[in-house]
């Protein structure tokens, strides 16, 4: 019986690691790829929730499809945000102080405009896959958890694919290892930034219907998040992606077990008291890689 | 101006504030302005290691609550007046912030910034899953009906709060113009060419961590008293977090006049938008403001009031430095 549990709780675990993973994968490429802090990160995913929301109780869409259909416009609010960042911020190189305040500012003008919209209640979603659950042995894999699961392992591996593959993939990935060399070969690292900025928040309207898909949403839930996904991020390495992967598996079966074992009211101490261990114990390499 | 005349000017300052307040008569006034001298004290905290120091604290709601709840605690076992259940907030908050300037050890820009939210949440963790302060049912605090020579309470804690907002500006005043702050400024602009310079980097780091987190658990000790019911989610709400970041930014963080004219700003903006208009636009209002000003006047409101000559004089930032 106490195997089961634990059994259970270890397979729900890596089922929300997956989750994380999807959520966290924008802000491997903002943070870890780009050095641009954006803790702003968790109020777009939100925001994709929002979004997926009222595709599905206006017209009845299935959220991951009203994601995908929203992914397109996140990637251009994502471009506008960098074009604001970057002219205000990186180009006058103040983007440590002042660049994290606009973040700060940018998740709360999210977080209350979205509280002013729809009001504190908790909203959530109908589709086929949220009620059931598959049995497996004496593992139970409930499918709300299973298919975000899944879509998110097919979205990373997606990118990890556009980025070791293609052109713009690539040059994303130039920017990440030496901006200045490539300033240098007369590339403007500008116009790549743009486009994976762009992308990071596009993974977001994604990140957002399967964050609705598990649970309700009101809008200031996405402040749980910030700790987590920076703390994946952080220990995953910096923008490589299964570090990343890893990471979030990781908090995800901690978490999961401390909700089992202690009570859910200890699962927000669990992310961020990782993510301090993590900063202190991390060497400060981490730190020094532009320098 | 001499530390000791400022030092007196201030003391003057909080006198006649507080004999004009005499005269009126409506109780909102007091109520309204507690928070906003609540604000310059946490404002003020802020920037003794945000604008002087260059560490960006995210997580004021943490030692703000630190500070309201080690009152609780007091208030619960024996009861002690306000005075000392600000000394108590401040060294316990002071303790705290002390232990985040070890973090500063490893942490730089992002990454320290972060590190204290994470430091925030885990004690709201703590706070909430502690059955004897209440936990997330929240507690309530009976606060006596009047108070000694003044009469009324809520005047009692404006004048607190006024004389905590009078030395925390003192404090920031005195740091600004002396070596510790031109030891902040040199590790703000560069650390490492501070380090090589032989400014004791370390040190200073910790002075600047302890003194704003003690402030800022100061500012939080009345708490109880102000709001006679806690809870997790209004002790520790991100609001405080936002405005004593926003505060300083849009006031200008370079100096001690900043942070107390954003405060008096925000503060008041916020408080009229809370009554003629909703409570959940006027914090609209500050993270639109804040990312308005950061973007467009990066100085401050005393940035726009500089001449343009001196602007230009004052040494480039370099872009590295707040990483």
């Amino acid at each position: 019986m106490y195997w089961d549990l634990f059994l259970n709780a270890i397979a729900s675990g890596i089922l929300l690691g997956g989750f994380y993973a999807a959520v966290t994968v924008g802000l491997a490429i903002a943070f870890g790829m780009l050095d641009v802090g954006n803790l702003a990160h968790p109020a777009f995913v939100i925001l994709g929730s929002f979004c997926c929301y009222i595709f599905n109780q206006r017209w009845g869409v299935d959220p991951i499809l009203a994601a995908l259909v929203m992914t397109p416009f996140f990637f251009l609010l994502g471009a506008a945000i960098y074009q604001i960042y970057y002219l205000s911020f990186e180009r006058r190189g103040e983007e440590g102080l002042r660049g994290l305040a606009f973040f700060f500012g940018l998740l709360f003008i999210t977080e209350v405009g979205l509280i002013l919209g729809f009001g504190v209640d908790y909203r959530f979603v109908e589709a086929p896959y949220i009620g059931p659950t598959l049995h497996l042995g004496g593992i139970d894999l409930a499918l709300r958890t299973l298919t975000p699961f899944t879509i998110s392992l097919v979205m990373v591996a997606g990118l990890q694919l556009f980025l070791s593959k293609t052109y713009t993939g690539r040059a994303i990935l130039a920017v990440s290892q030496d901006s200045l060399a490539l300033r240098l070969m007369s590339v403007r690292p500008y116009r790549v930034k743009l486009i994976a900025f762009g992308i990071s928040i596009a993974t977001a309207a994604l990140a957002g219907a399967f964050l609705i898909i598990i649970q309700p949403v009101e809008p200031s839930i996405g402040r749980d998040y910030i700790g987590r996904v920076f703390a994946i991020v952080v220990l995953g390495g910096m923008g490589s992606f299964p570090g990343m992967m890893l990471a979030a598996m990781l908090l995800g079966v901690a978490e999961s077990l401390t909700a089992t074992f202690y009570g859910p009211s200890w699962s927000p101490a669990v992310a961020f008291g990782l993510l301090l261990l993590t900063l202190a114990v991390r060497p400060a390499g981490i730190l020094g890689r532009r320098a | 101006m001499k530390h000791i005349t400022f030092w007196l000017s201030t003391a003057i300052c909080v006198v006649v504030l507080f004999a004009a307040s005499r005269l009126v008569t409506n109780d909102y006034f007091f109520f309204a302005g507690y928070v906003v001298l609540q604000y310059i004290v946490l404002a003020t905290a802020w920037n003794i290691l945000g604008g002087y120091t260059g560490y960006i604290n995210f997580g004021t709601s943490g030692f703000f609550a630190i500070g309201a709840y080690s009152s609780v605690v007091l208030h619960k076992l024996w009861g002690p007046p306000i005075p000392v259940l600000i000394i108590v907030g401040g060294i316990l908050a002071g303790a705290v912030g002390f232990g985040m300037g070890g973090l500063t050890l490893r942490l730089k820009g992002v990454f320290f910034a972060i590190g204290t939210l994470a430091l925030a949440i885990v004690v709201q963790t703590f706070i909430t899953n502690w059955d004897f302060v209440g936990g997330s049912r929240g507690v309530y605090i009976i606060r006596p009906p009047t108070a000694p020579l003044l009469g009324s309470y809520i005047h009692y804690l404006f004048l607190i709060m006024l004389v905590l907002a009078g030395i925390a500006v003192a404090v920031a005043r005195s740091i600004e113009q002396s070596t510790l702050g031109y030891g902040l400024a040199a590790i703000r602009d560069d650390e490492q060419a501070a380090e090589a310079a032989g400014v004791p980097t370390l040190k200073l780091k910790l002075v600047s961590t302890t003194l704003s987190g003690a402030l800022m658990g100061m500012a939080g000790a009345p708490l109880p008293y102000y709001v006679t019911y806690l809870d997790p989610a209004s002790g520790f709400n991100l609001a405080y977090a936002v405005n004593a970041i926003a505060m300083p930014l849009v006031g200008g963080t370079t100096s001690w006049v900043g942070p107390v004219l954003g405060a008096i700003f925000l503060g008041t903006i916020q408080e009229v938008t809370r009554v003629t208009i909703s409570s959940s636009l006027n914090l609209l209002f500050v993270g639109v403001l804040l990312v308005l000003f950061v973007v467009i006047a990066p100085n401050g409101l005393i940035g726009l009031y500089q001449p343009r000559r001196r602007r230009q004089d004052e040494p480039q930032r370099r872009p590295q430095a707040a990483l």
